[in-house]
């Protein structure tokens, strides 16, 4: 993170796949520390693109990126995993090893960091408490209903104690009750000081989170209907 | 050949969840190892047997020199003979020297031509005179030479051979089939490596899925790999094992069944203790081989994926 806030910088961003055409085109804007982002935009617009250039799961075709004050484009692959573990990830269709335990699936993050055994099994209990999960801790994915995935998938993300919270239509494939359930579950992690950016078309959620930021994606170009993007808000402190 | 739960296992130390179902990853690998591991150990107990055969003879008879009395009369036969025998004695390097009694002779053509021949045809058969020579050393050309230079003046048809130049064509037939096992273990490593990469490739493919999440999740290529790699480990330590016995089983039994050949050649080729223990490190280094190769091919693969 930069002096003043700054975690990501996007600079004059274009992604295409293949020799298709752009998907994204000319992005440039700034996410800033400890904010709440909402990514709208109508299907095919690009969000998931936009998304996946965040958590690092694709390189752009053109510009530049800075994450956490490192030159994400040059960064040498093998520092890709030490950036990675900074964002956590929530995937719109969950992405939870099937095999494995929500408690396995939640605890995940720590074994790849390389966190004793001994040092594991406390903080993924406390995460699965805090997303309502206790009861469901040794249930394998197949046995969970969807809203209890994602919360899975959310306690996976967060588990780690990410700088960033990248989601993808989290709410997609929950009822209202849940979806709002989660999005106070983003909020309190918002509240730590955890930048959260979550795409969704959902336009009655963004009012959800009053003090939040939108990013509008049309045909893979950004638009900044709160100006937030133009005039970034002033230093957190 | 389905291993407990404690395979394919996480990062960390004293985690017991598999990050890849062992099932997935094995299939029939075990098997395919058990194969190979039993064929390069029998090659290898083929090439080292035949190696010893051949060290064990060219140590018998490097050194040994025949000399022939090629005469036909008896009295002169002898005559030269003996006197061959006391030339060879005055030459340098002679470790010892034996003339073949003639009863010896007589048993060498016995089982041809039969008992009694003299008796029943009124003269023998003339058998050449032999004279066994021991050298310090293995026969050179000079001392052949040597040796030539006494002997045939007191004994003019005295024929000299290097016992080695006898054998010569099946020592080199010998030292050929010994090639050809090691060429043969080595395809067979070859072969082993070949189908661990393409295990772990279809691996690869079939975990896919899991192996993006823990990238995207900051695990790195080493991780995975290592994971593949322990895996693949235990499949070739499981097939390496039952590899060897199967081997041992072969070549024991091989074994016992040359033994009952009594050929002094074939007695000679007999495995040491030492051949034993680099039969034994075989399956050892393929499960070695095998992890190399899953590790090397998983990086490459990865390389691939950002």
């Amino acid at each position: 993170m930069t002096s003043d806030g700054e975690i990501i910088h996007f600079d004059n961003v274009g992604l295409r796949y293949g020799t298709d055409r752009e998907v994204l085109s000319d992005l440039t804007f700034t996410l800033y520390a400890g904010r709440f982002y909402f990514l709208t935009g109508a299907s095919g617009a690009g969000k998931t693109s936009l998304l996946r250039l965040l958590y690092l799961a694709q390189r752009p075709s053109r510009g530049a990126i800075r994450m956490f004050g490192t030159d994400a484009i040059t960064l040498p692959r093998a520092q890709l995993p030490v950036m990675r573990r900074r964002i956590g990830v929530v995937f719109q269709d969950f992405r939870l090893i099937e095999h494995l335990s929500a408690f396995d699936n939640v605890a995940l993050p720590l074994r790849v960091a390389g966190h004793a055994e001994k040092d594991i099994a406390g903080p993924v209990r406390d995460i699965l408490e805090w997303v309502g999960l206790t009861d469901r801790i040794d249930a394998s994915p197949a046995t969970l209903s969807g809203g209890e995935q994602q919360r899975v998938a959310i306690a996976r993300a967060v588990i780690a104690r990410p700088a960033m919270l990248v989601a993808d239509e989290p709410t997609g494939n929950v009822d209202p009750d849940m979806a709002a359930k989660l999005i106070r579950l983003f909020e309190m992690l918002n509240r730590q000081g955890t930048t959260v950016v979550v795409a969704t078309h959902d336009l009655d959620l963004l009012r959800k989170v009053p003090d939040s930021l939108i990013m509008r994606l049309d045909k893979g170009r950004l638009s900044d209907p709160t100006g937030a993007l133009r005039y970034p808000p002033r230093k957190l402190t | 050949m389905r291993r407990s739960s404690v395979l394919g296992r996480w990062f960390t130390a004293g985690s017991r969840v598999e990050l890849i179902p062992q099932g997935r990853m094995s299939g029939p690998m075990p098997w395919v190892i058990a194969i190979m591991v039993a064929m390069t150990a029998i090659a290898l107990a083929a090439g080292l047997a035949l190696g010893n055969a051949v060290s064990a003879a060219k140590a018998e008879i490097d050194g040994g020199v025949t000399v022939q009395i090629i005469e036909p009369r008896a009295d002169v036969r002898e005559a030269q003979a003996a006197r061959a025998v006391e030339a060879i004695k005055t030459i340098p390097g002679v470790a010892g020297l034996r003339q073949v009694p003639q009863a010896e002779l007589d048993a060498l053509i016995e089982p041809w031509l039969g008992t009694g021949i003299a008796a029943a045809t009124g003269s023998a058969i003339p058998v050449p005179a032999l004279i066994d020579v021991r050298l310090n050393g293995p026969a050179s050309a000079a001392q052949l030479a040597a040796i030539a230079k006494r002997v045939t003046p007191v004994a003019p048809s005295a024929r000299i051979d290097a016992q080695s130049n006898w054998l010569r064509p099946v020592f080199d037939a010998m030292v050929s089939l010994q090639v050809l096992a090691m060429v043969i273990v080595a395809l067979l490593a070859g072969a082993l490596a070949a189908a661990v990469l393409l295990a772990a490739r279809s691996a690869l493919g079939a975990n896919r899925d899991t192996i993006e999440i823990v990238h995207l999740l900051g695990g790195t290529d080493a991780q995975v790999a290592r994971v593949f790699q322990r895996s693949i480990g235990y499949d070739a330590a499981g097939g390496g094992a039952v590899g060897l016995a199967l081997a041992m089983v072969v070549i024991l039994t091989l074994g016992r069944r040359f033994e009952g050949l009594g050929a002094g050649l074939v007695d000679s080729g007999a495995l040491v203790w030492s051949d034993w223990l680099i039969l034994a490190v075989v399956p050892v280094l393929a499960t070695l081989l095998a992890m190399l190769t899953a590790r090397l091919t998983v990086l490459h693969a990865l390389r691939k994926m950002l």
